[in-house]
């Protein structure tokens, strides 16, 4: 042990050799270790703040973490003091979220797999209402379920008056769900329920959204910060960095391959493209201009 | 749109020529589609009807339908500006019609039938809570399409405090008043014509019927423009502040104005029909009519308030919007660049897209694995014992106040005994401080209090005394003689003891029940 304890002196003070010693793997595997507690604040804990620090100040020792969470199917995202060791679930990775274990009716029923997908992307456009929200790392959002569910339904209605202004007919063709137009399956679900428990009715929007928001409560996205409007959360670094470098290139990228291109002018402004006159932002609920 | 629309449907438009087209045109069609739509909100009305026979138990003797629209006009009626209508509520309000329907039935099977008939209404067996019904239309280019149409007659939407509240819902508004597919403001304007006419030719039961569509209307309007104010507070970045909202709400107080004018001459001339109608029935009618237009009033009121809060949030959301600080540039926005152009999209290929967001956004789990010997010792571990009672309460520790009352409780209680008059014996004022001067002449301050109590019961609160069932009540009345006292001025007051016909005021009790 101290023959082990020598080298790991030696090969701190020969740096630039890069001999690396189990010691130095066992930190390493430590620190993506702390990372996989997306609820552990690094400011909490001494070691895990140690070991942060050491992954920023030693280039060898920030490789070595690295590489041993690349090895477990984990791509890091940040390593800063204020979102800890950020990393997430490669595709395929054990780490990963599937939307079959998710929620049970999604494997048999496509629109309800949509509307829980949906959720996810509403919580995250009503956490980040501006471009500039998701590029200021300060910023905190803030989202309250009934919020989310108000501001995904005002969108909807828009679209719903606008193809009544066209005289477009917006009822599905029979026997092709497929074909129905996205919003109207959020639209005509109910958006709650009474249940014989007293519960939220989980198939309903809102519980819907409420399920996402807890779920990404439990990932270390979002905190609870109290129960107004069906319960109010705001976001942390690891959810912008989550959303900002992987979810929102992703969807993006889909989106692209569907044919469809959002075209913007290349500056982003406060204002919309033209024509967007339906970006709602719910402020209804309280929400989400706080930095 | 940002987005480029997606490739169209692949369907292949036939030849023009093909055969002869079978619609007079896509104009007639709508008109078809649209009644179609209309007929179809009645369905599950008469679904009720056909569907009481399957119940287990005899159910035949009640009018389904009949309930249901009573249901839909309870919950119109409720339906605040902000939540909606409480669920207990309504049921409890929809008894005593079921009950009326078959009186020697249990009271448990009216409850029963009244939940039966709201919960259908709401539709709770199916995931949407709504109904579908299917229709046929000829699309543009000749081919016959059968669609669906989604809707809901009644829905549940969440109140403050995670209560789940009722609203009727703007096609079950139009299957009630029965005016299909127009418009709002016309329709309102009409019936308010139509109230002013019938009441001036003093057709009272037709001018209730008449206040009643316009109480709908009115409902039905403040709902609309509810909806479009909530639009126009989210709405920050992208509303135009400058002509389009200051226009919306000047138009809207507009009207809120000439609505509570017109409403307000309506009233004046029933209260007149009321008071100086003789038939008792016309005055029973002329008064719900007074409270049918009071009820619209309220509304406008509580609309008009809305309308001025608006400006003042809009105000506030750009400043602290449009004067922050510019970040730095990111390129993605999430609601422009992902959710705007997904909704539109068909559900196959928007799930690809909600698909790849969850799946990159959800984080990471990590996955449970479980040894046998810690389940055995987890399955073996008793459960821990809960402590019952909890903590120990502290003990308060109690500051006592200092009494700082003008009079003691003996004081008191010899003025009551001064005042504790036979009803059919009444004194004066001036005979009672005489008899407390004498009863304790070491007490300067009991006259005080008797004169302050006998100011007191000048004015009686005979209906407080009476709906707590008290027996008697002590009064003071001023004929008009000058009281003659060293201490004190003013009237020599009349002071007795009055008793209350407790009997009467129970019965009253009940009447009001």
């Amino acid at each position: 042990m101290t023959e082990h304890a020598d080298r790991n002196e030696d090969g701190a003070a020969a740096q630039p050799s890069g001999a690396v010693t189990p010691a130095d793997a066992a930190d390493a595997a430590r620190l993506v270790a702390f990372g996989l507690q997306p609820k552990l604040q690094p400011a909490r804990d001494q070691e895990y703040a140690d070991l942060l620090r050491r992954y920023r100040e030693d280039p060898p020792f920030a490789r070595l973490a690295d590489a041993v969470a690349a090895g477990l199917g984990l791509v890091v995202l940040e390593v800063s003091p204020r979102a800890g060791m950020a990393v997430t679930a490669a595709e395929d990775s054990v780490f990963a979220v599937r939307m079959s274990d998710y929620a049970r009716r999604t494997s048999a029923d496509s629109g309800d797999r949509f509307l829980h997908g949906l959720a996810h992307l509403a919580v995250a456009a009503l956490a980040f209402p501006r471009p500039e929200d998701l590029a200021d790392d300060g910023y905190i959002g803030r989202v309250t379920v009934n919020g989310v569910d108000a501001f995904v339904r005002q969108a909807c209605r828009r679209l719903e008056e606008r193809a009544a202004e066209q005289g477009e007919n917006t009822d599905p063709v029979s026997d092709a769900p497929g074909l129905e137009a996205a919003w109207r399956v959020w639209s005509r679900r109910t958006a709650t329920g009474a249940t014989k428990d007293a519960r939220r009715l989980a198939g309903s929007t809102t519980g819907i959204v409420a399920k996402a928001v807890s779920f990404l409560a439990d990932s270390g996205f979002l905190q609870r910060t109290g129960d107004d409007n069906g319960g109010t959360y705001r976001t942390t670094a690891r959810y912008q960095l989550q959303v900002r470098d992987m979810a929102g290139s992703a969807a993006m990228a889909e989106l692209l391959e569907l044919g469809v291109v959002p075209v913007t002018d290349g500056t982003p402004t406060l204002l919309p493209p033209q024509d967007t006159d339906d970006l709602e932002l719910a402020a209804d609920a309280g929400l989400p201009f706080h930095s | 749109m940002t987005v480029t629309s997606p490739a169209s449907t692949d369907r292949v438009p036939p030849q023009l020529s093909a055969g002869p087209r079978p619609a007079t045109g896509p104009a007639a069609d709508e008109g078809l589609a649209r009644r179609l739509r209309a007929l179809a909100c009645t369905a599950p009305l008469h679904d009720l009807d056909a569907r009481k026979a399957n119940l287990a138990g005899e159910y035949s003797v009640y009018g389904m339908a009949e309930i249901a629209l009573a249901a839909i006009d309870l919950v119109t009626l409720n339906m605040d500006f902000d939540t909606g209508a409480d669920h207990e509520q309504i049921v409890a309000r929809l008894l005593p019609r079921v009950a009326a329907q078959a009186p020697q039935r249990p009271a448990a099977e009216h409850e029963r039938v009244a939940r039966w008939v709201l919960e259908n209404l709401i539709n709770v067996g199916s995931v949407d809570r709504g109904f579908r019904a299917v229709y046929g239309t000829f699309a543009p280019d000749g081919t016959y399409v059968r669609r669906d149409y989604d809707f809901k007659l009644i829905e549940e939407v969440p109140g403050p405090g995670g209560a789940v509240y009722l609203r009727t819902t703007d096609e079950a508004v139009n299957v009630l008043v029965g005016a299909l597919d127009t418009d709002v403001t016309s329709a309102q304007i009409a019936a308010e014509v139509k109230l002013e006419v019938l009441i001036s030719r003093g057709r009272l039961a037709d001018a209730q019927l008449a206040a009643e569509q316009a109480r709908y209307r009115t409902v039905q309007y403040s709902e609309s423009l509810r909806r479009a104010l909530e639009a126009t507070r989210r709405n920050v970045r992208a509303v135009d502040w400058l002509n389009a909202v200051p226009d919306m709400i000047a138009e809207a107080l507009d009207h809120v104005a000439e609505r509570y004018r017109h409403e307000n001459a309506i009233l004046t001339n029933i209260r007149r029909a009321r008071d100086e109608a003789e038939d008792p029935e016309h005055k029973r009618r002329a008064a719900e009519l007074v409270d049918i237009v009071k009820d619209c009033i309220r509304r406008h009121t509580q609309l008009q308030a809305r309308l001025l809060e608006a400006g003042p949030l809009f105000r506030a959301e750009q400043d602290r919007q449009a004067f922050a600080t510019p970040a730095a540039a990111c390129g993605l926005d999430l609601y422009g660049h992902l959710l705007a152009p997904v909704l539109p999209l068909p559900l196959e290929r928007a799930i690809r897209v909600t698909d790849a967001f969850f799946a990159h956004g959800t984080g990471l789990r990590t996955p449970v694995s479980v040894r046998v010997g810690d389940l055995v010792d987890l399955l073996l571990t008793p459960p821990v014992e809960r402590e019952h009672l909890g903590a120990e309460m502290p003990e308060p520790d109690l500051v006592a106040t200092p009494d700082d009352s003008r009079f003691s409780e003996e004081q008191l209680a010899a003025a009551m005994e001064l005042l504790d008059l036979p009803p059919d014996a009444p004194r004066r004022l001036s005979g009672l401080l005489a008899e407390a001067r004498r009863k304790n002449p070491e007490d300067p301050d009991l006259p005080y209090l008797v004169a302050l109590l006998a100011i007191h019961a000048a004015s009686p609160p005979v209906g407080t005394a009476r709906r707590q069932g008290e027996e008697k009540l002590l009064f003071a009345v001023d004929d008009g003689t000058e009281l003659d006292d060293p201490e004190f001025g003013g009237a020599d007051l009349i002071v007795g003891t009055a008793l209350l016909d407790t009997a009467a005021a129970a019965a009253d009790r009940t009447d009001a029940a």
